[in-house]
């Protein structure tokens, strides 16, 4: 066993579940543990966080003890990294202009960041696309179903 | 017995055919059959979306037109894979294989004819299943105390984990993170907040719609982005006069459509094993009892009927354990037990005689659904076979913009919008590990229940745990547990052999989607 020791996708995801299992059973030791007859609220969360912990053990485990090989990386073939950056960055977009601007500026960022992420869009055709939706969206959402989310925060539409 | 069942029917059919709620199951089916076209789409997000949408409206309609997204994206999934050989929608995967070469051999208006019989003789069967089947369960089920309760959940949680999909002990891992997922927020008991680090919008809890957009909604979106193979429509050319098959193609699928029906509501009563395993059974069966087995994957008509009928059988016997005990199958049933809570529904046996007007109008407008769906795709096929040549590059920016504002409208809140952005990176890192999502909204679903029915049969059993055993019935369910557990760890020690034949139709699938997996 000695010498080349490969690194399977299996220990990282073993090793998340650890430690989720163990942070959510330290967490739970917080609140009251109670007995078996009455259970404080700390009872459910320490049992499952340590439940969770041994299967991130066994999922680790049993990496180990498979000879399978695990090529597969933990990263796509390709990373996106900028598509990904456009898909997080639509609804980051969308939570501050929401919260400053409004809808119609919320929509339309949302959309038009979240387009520009796939490869062959450009900026027009994303605006494109933003624009139409922005105006699906406002017609669906404010007329339609009057949802409280004011069009352009400040003026009174 | 069954006059009874035929004036509650009757009665259904009254709740059903109200103008408003016949309006939402129209409205349901047409945007079902439309996501189910769209590749890339998928039921558990677009019920998601509308979720919110419907607070505002009776339980009935809302109900009705939830489910009939479920099932109205079966039909539509069918045409995706035959006309497309993108296996975009799980269920409707082993389609593909006989269902593209008939779509080459010029026959996809053939096939596509099928499979809409198909679907309504498997979903009639469902339906009917339902109706004997539901109210005879909650006979059953009145008897159960907490502690027998407890261990259903138990044995559904533990088949929604181990039978879906990939590595048991990561579903199973999975479930553990959805129950965990479900203990944020306010203790029922004590109001101890729990895990809520503070945050005071987390209180009352994860947002189930924040939960299901960020797993299956932006998590799938990172997945694909420009990762999609462009569609291939050279084939995808159906007239309504191509639908009809002859009577020859008839006489083939009928025996395969009886039997694809019957397995498919088999599977539907198995917790845990909903239409995706249906439909793969049904055709590894039905090509191994065939008398040409070499047809088959090369446009046999059998293997298009077969798995069809199943999965729309499986898809409506489903709907059984949800409504009837209040255990879901699969992550849709897991969702639309959300939504009845959310109506200030108590799913559970009690469901049927409390809110029958729920139960019997969902049955009848099931039936309405089917029949819509056969009158939308026969002569709308034109029109759906227009939509499959919507790119993935304008579909996933406009879906985004439906999370957003969805997840937004639910409470008017922002804070949601951030929660499920950060769920779905962190299903995203989740599903690059192998994690299949699909248990996660099953555990955080039941989770609250769970806990509350454990320590309450704790409570009374003064903290004995052989309660769970001594009781008749919790302990038959627990036997079940360990079976499927022990299933599990033989499947695992011989595991060339039993998989082989499995993995063996999955690779001629092209590799699927993880959406919906335990669907």
């Amino acid at each position: 066993m000695r010498g080349k020791i490969t690194v399977k996708r299996d220990y990282y995801a073993g090793g998340l579940m650890l430690l989720l299992g163990v942070g959510a059973a330290v967490t739970g030791t917080g609140y009251k543990f109670g007995s078996l007859a009455r259970m404080g609220p700390g009872f459910m969360p320490v049992v499952l966080g340590v439940v969770l912990a041994l299967l991130g053990l066994l999922i680790a485990g049993t990496a180990l003890g498979s000879s399978e090989p695990d090529d597969k990386k933990f990263l796509p073939d390709n990373p996106q990294w900028f598509g990904w950056l456009c898909i997080i960055g639509g609804p980051v977009l969308f939570i501050i202009l929401g919260q400053y601007g409004g809808m119609i500026p919320a929509v339309f960022a949302c959309v038009f960041v979240c387009a520009l992420g796939d490869n062959t869009a450009t900026y027009k055709s994303s605006a494109i696309l933003a624009a139409g939706i922005t105006v699906f969206g406002v017609l669906l959402f404010h007329y339609l179903l009057s949802i409280p989310f004011p069009l352009l925060r400040g003026f009174n539409l | 017995m069954i006059s009874t069942a035929i004036t509650d029917l009757y009665y259904g059919f009254g709740v059903a055919l109200e103008p408003h709620n016949l309006m939402y199951c129209f409205l349901g089916v047409l945007v079902g059959n439309l996501v189910g076209v769209l590749p890339g789409m998928g039921p558990v997000a677009t019920i998601s979306i509308l979720l919110p949408l419907t607070f505002g409206m009776q339980p009935v309609p809302a109900i009705l037109m939830l489910s009939g997204v479920y099932y109205g994206a079966q039909y539509g999934g069918a045409i995706c894979s035959i006309l497309l050989n993108l296996p975009c929608h799980p269920p409707h995967a082993v389609t593909c294989l006989d269902g593209f070469p008939l779509t080459k051999q010029g026959k996809g208006g053939t096939a596509l004819g099928i499979t809409i019989i198909a679907a309504f003789v498997g979903a009639s069967f469902g339906i009917t299943e339902m109706i004997f089947l539901a109210p005879f369960l909650v006979k059953v089920a009145l008897e159960f105390g907490p502690a027998e309760v407890c261990s259903l959940m138990l044995v559904g949680l533990l088949a929604g984990s181990t039978l879906a999909k990939g590595s048991p002990l990561k579903g199973i891992a999975m479930t553990v993170l959805g129950l965990l997922v479900g203990i944020v927020g306010s203790d029922i008991e004590t109001g101890q907040p729990r895990f809520t680090f503070g945050i005071t919008e987390l209180f009352d809890g994860v947002e189930i719609i924040a939960l299901a957009l960020g797993m299956f909604g932006i998590a799938e979106f990172m997945n694909s982005i420009n990762n999609t193979e462009s569609v291939d429509l050279r084939y995808a050319k159906v007239g309504i006069s191509d639908m009809f098959p002859s009577k020859e193609d008839l006489k083939k699928s009928f025996w395969p459509m009886i039997r694809g029906t019957l397995l498919g509501s088999l599977c539907a009563l198995i917790p845990g094993t909903g239409p995706t395993i249906a439909s793969f059974v049904s055709y590894a069966t039905e090509k191994k009892i065939s008398k040409t087995p070499e047809r088959f994957g090369h446009g046999a008509i059998e293997g298009v009927a077969c798995p069809e009928a199943s999965t729309h059988s499986s898809v409506q016997g489903d709907f059984i354990p949800t409504m009837s005990l209040g255990i879901p199958g699969d992550t849709v049933m897991a969702l639309l037990l959300g939504a009845l809570i959310i109506h200030g529904i108590v799913p559970g046996p009690q469901l049927i005689s409390q809110h029958a007007d729920i139960f019997w109008g969902l049955i009848a407008s099931f039936w309405i659904g089917n029949i819509l769906l056969v009158i939308l795709n026969v002569p709308m096929i034109g029109l759906w076979v227009k939509l499959l040549s919507i790119p993935y590059r304008y579909l996933y920016p406009s879906a985004m913009f439906f999370v957003c504002i969805g997840v937004y409208a639910a409470n008017n809140d922002m804070f949601q919008v951030g929660e499920t952005l950060f769920i779905g990176v962190i299903g995203y890192i989740l599903l690059r590990l192998d994690f299949h999502p699909a248990p996660i909204l099953l555990g955080f679903v039941l989770g609250p229940r769970f806990e509350e029915n454990f320590r309450r049969s704790l409570l009374i059993s003064r903290g004995d745990l052989l309660t769970f055993v001594e009781r008749p019935i919790s302990a038959f369910f627990l036997f079940i547990c360990v079976v499927l557990i022990t299933a599990q760890i033989y499947v695992w020690l011989r595991k060339p052999k039993i998989i082989a034949e499995e993995q063996a139709i999955e690779a001629q699938v092209r590799t699927t989607p993880y959406s919906e997996l335990a669907g």
